[in-house]
C-alpha cells in the first residue's frame, strides 16, 4: 500500500518481465506452456508495442504484467518492486468490452475515482472533463449499448486514464474498429500520451499500427512456448501523425525488416492453429 | 400493423367470443341450447354480477386482500431469494452441499403445502403469503444465483484493475448483475405471487378473489365463478402493466429493454 518515494533515476524500468514462463493447466490435466522465458522491459514513459500471431500469448503477457496471472516461473518487477497480487500502478484497457453495462458513460468513467474515496460531485466533474478530452462530452448520459464500438473504446480509455496510472496496458484496444476509426483513435492516444508520458505496453496484431505508435516494437513467436524473438527501436520522430507517418521511407524500411521475421511466425501460427484442430 | 388496426382486431376477437357465448347459451339451435346456462352461464349474467360487485363495493375488500397477500409474498420471497442467491453464488461449498435439497424443494408441487401452511399459520393471510413465498423465492433465487455467477470475467477483471475491493465489487458489479437477472424474471415472479395468494384463498380462507370464486363454486353459481375469473384476469393484467413500467425504469441500460421502448 505504501507509496514508495522512489528516486526516478534509480528505477529506469516501469515494467520488467524476467524470464517469465506462463503455463495453463488444461481440462485433461495436461499443461500448456503458452509463453516461455519472456524477457521484456519497458522504461518510464516508453511506448512499447507487442506484435505476434493470434494465440501466441500477447494477452497472457499483459495479464502477467497486470498481476491478473501469476507466471509459473520467472519474476515480474514493477518500478523495481517484485509484483505480488494486482499491479496497482497499472491501468488496463481490455481486448473485450469491459465497461459496466449498467452505468452511464460518465458513471463508468467516474467509478475509478469514486471507489478511491472522491466525492460523487468531484468524480463526476473529472469524468465529464475526461469524456470531453476523448471527444464524448455530449454522450455522458448514454449507456454502453447506446454507443458505437469506437465510442465505447473512448469511454474505456477515459475510464482507465482518469486514475492516472503510471503504466498503461492495452490489449488490441482498436482491434474491432474499422480502419479510419483506428487511425483517429491512434492519434487520440498519441495526443493523450504526449501530454503525460506513461509507460505503455500496447498489444496489437497490426504491425503498421505498432510501428506508427511505438518507440519499440517487440515480436513474439507463434505458440506454444512462445518467446520474444525480436526487439526493434522505431527511429521515427515525434510528434507523429499516424496518417502521415505511413508514407515515410523509414517506416517502410522498418516495416519490411520486421515483417520478414514476423511473416514466418504468422504462417507457423496459422499452420498450428489449423493443425491443432485436425490433431484433436 | 398499425396500433389502431391491431387494437380493433383484438376487440373484434373479444366481441365475437362474447357474442358466440351469448348466442349459444340463450338461442336454441335445432331445438336445444348447445351450452346449457347451468354450466356456462351467459355474458349478461356474468357482466351484471361484476357490476353488482363493484356497485355494492364488496369486491374492493377482496381485491385489497389478494393484492396485499401478493405484495407480501413477492416482497418476502424476493428478499429471501436475493439473500440466498447471493450467499450460494459466493460460497460454492454451501451451494454444493445444499444443491440436492434446493432441487428437491423446488420440484415439490406447492399446492400440497397449502394444508400444512393453513395448519401452521391459520386461515388468515399468512398461510396464503407463505404459499406465494415458496413460489417467488425459487424464481428469484435461481435468477440471482445465475446473475452473480455469470458476471463477465472481463468486467470483473476491469473492476479489480480499477481498484475495487471485494465490497466494492459486490456493490458495483455483482449486485447490479444479479438485480438485472432478477428484474428480467419480474413478470414471472409477480405472477406467481398472485397465483400463490389466489390458490391459497381458494383452498381455505374467509376473503380474497380465490375465496370469492370458491364460494360461488360451492353453490353452483357459475356466473359468480366466471365473474371472479374475469376480475382476477383484469387484476393480473393491471399488475403486469405496473411491472412493465417499473421494469422499463430499472433496466434502461439493457439493450432489449430499451428497444421495447421504441
Ligand atoms: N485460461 C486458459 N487456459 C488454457 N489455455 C489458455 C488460457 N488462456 C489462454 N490460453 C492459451 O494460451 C495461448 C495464448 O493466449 P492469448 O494470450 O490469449 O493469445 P493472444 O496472443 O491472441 O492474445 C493460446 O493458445 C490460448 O489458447
Ligand atoms: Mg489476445
Amino acid at each position: 500500500m505504501q507509496a514508495a518515494p522512489a528516486a526516478p533515476l534509480a528505477t529506469p524500468w516501469a515494467v520488467e518481465l524476467d524470464d517469465a514462463t506462463v503455463a495453463f493447466r488444461l481440462a485433461d490435466a495436461r499443461v500448456y506452456t503458452a509463453v516461455e522465458r519472456a524477457r521484456l522491459s519497458v522504461a518510464h514513459g516508453e511506448f512499447v508495442a507487442i506484435v505476434g500471431p493470434t494465440g501466441c500469448g500477447k494477452s497472457t503477457l499483459l495479464n502477467v504484467a497486470a498481476g491478473l496471472l501469476k507466471p509459473a516461473a520467472g519474476t515480474v518487477r514493477i518500478f523495481n518492486e517484485p509484483l505480488t497480487g494486482l499491479n496497482r500502478q497499472a491501468g488496463y484497457l481490455f481486448q473485450a468490452d469491459a465497461l459496466f453495462p449498467w452505468k452511464t458513460a460518465v458513471d463508468n468513467v467516474a467509478i475509478g475515482l469514486e471507489i478511491s474515496g472522491a466525492s460523487r460531485a468531484e468524480a463526476h466533474a473529472a469524468a465529464q472533463k475526461w469524456l470531453t478530452l476523448v471527444g464524448l462530452g455530449a454522450f455522458a448520459g448514454r449507456y454502453p449499448h447506446m454507443l458505437s464500438g469506437g465510442q465505447r473504446k473512448r469511454v474505456a480509455l477515459a475510464q482507465v486514464l482518469i486514475r492516472n496510472p503510471k503504466i498503461l496496458l492495452m490489449d488490441e484496444p482498436f482491434g474491432p474498429l474499422d480502419a479510419q476509426t483506428r487511425q483517429i483513435m491512434g492519434n487520440l492516444l498519441l495526443d493523450l500520451w504526449t501530454a503525460d508520458r506513461k509507460a505503455v505496453l500496447f498489444v496489437t496484431h497490426d504491425l503498421e499500427e505498432a510501428i506508427a505508435l511505438a518507440d519499440r516494437v517487440v515480436i513474439m513467436s507463434a505458440g506454444p512456448q512462445s518467446r520474444i524473438i525480436g526487439d526493434w527501436r522505431v527511429p521515427l520522430p515525434r510528434p507523429r501523425d499516424i496518417f502521415e507517418i505511413r508514407l515515410e521511407k523509414e517506416f517502410h524500411t522498418l516495416h519490411r525488416e520486421i515483417w520478414s521475421v514476423l511473416k514466418d511466425e504468422v504462417l507457423k501460427g496459422y499452420a498450428q492453429s489449423t493443425g491443432e484442430t485436425s490433431a484433436v | 400493423m398499425s396500433k389502431i388496426r391491431l387494437l380493433s382486431l383484438q376487440l373484434l376477437v373479444a366481441v365475437v367470443m362474447i357474442g358466440l357465448w351469448q348466442l349459444l347459451t340463450t338461442v336454441p339451435i335445432f331445438g336445444r341450447l348447445l351450452l346449457p346456462p347451468f354450466f356456462f352461464s351467459n355474458p349478461v349474467d356474468v357482466g351484471s354480477q361484476i357490476v353488482a360487485w363493484f356497485s355494492s363495493g364488496v369486491i374492493w375488500k377482496h381485491l385489497a386482500i389478494t393484492l396485499w397477500e401478493s405484495i407480501l409474498a413477492f416482497a418476502i420471497g424476493s428478499l429471501g431469494g436475493v439473500l440466498f442467491g447471493f450467499w450460494f453464488a459466493r460460497q460454492p461449498t454451501v451451494a454444493a452441499v445444499f444443491d440436492p435439497y434446493v432441487k428437491m424443494a423446488n420440484a415439490l408441487p406447492r399446492v400440497v403445502l397449502a394444508p400444512i401452511f393453513t395448519l401452521w399459520l391459520g386461515l388468515g393471510i399468512w398461510s396464503k403469503v407463505a404459499l406465494g413465498v415458496t413460489l417467488v423465492f425459487f424464481i428469484v433465487f435461481f435468477n440471482v444465483y445465475q446473475g452473480v455467477r455469470e458476471v463477465s470475467g472481463t468486467v470483473l477483471a476491469n473492476g479489480r484493475m480499477l481498484g475495487m475491493n471485494e465490497r466494492q465489487l459486490m456493490r458495483h458489479v455483482y449486485w447490479p448483475s444479479a438485480l438485472s437477472w432478477m428484474f428480467s424474471s419480474l413478470h414471472t415472479s409477480v405472477g406467481f405471487a398472485v397465483v400463490g395468494a389466489v390458490v391459497g384463498e381458494y383452498l381455505g380462507s374467509a376473503a380474497g378473489l380465490g375465496y370469492l370464486i370458491q364460494q360461488a363454486e360451492g353453490v353452483f353459481d357459475v356466473a359468480g365463478v366466471f365473474a371472479g375469473m374475469f376480475v382476477l384476469s383484469a387484476f393480473v393484467i393491471l399488475i403486469d402493466l405496473g411491472v412493465t413500467v417499473v421494469e422499463r425504469r430499472l433496466l434502461v441500460w439493457r439493450p432489449d429493454a430499451a428497444h421495447q421502448r421504441v
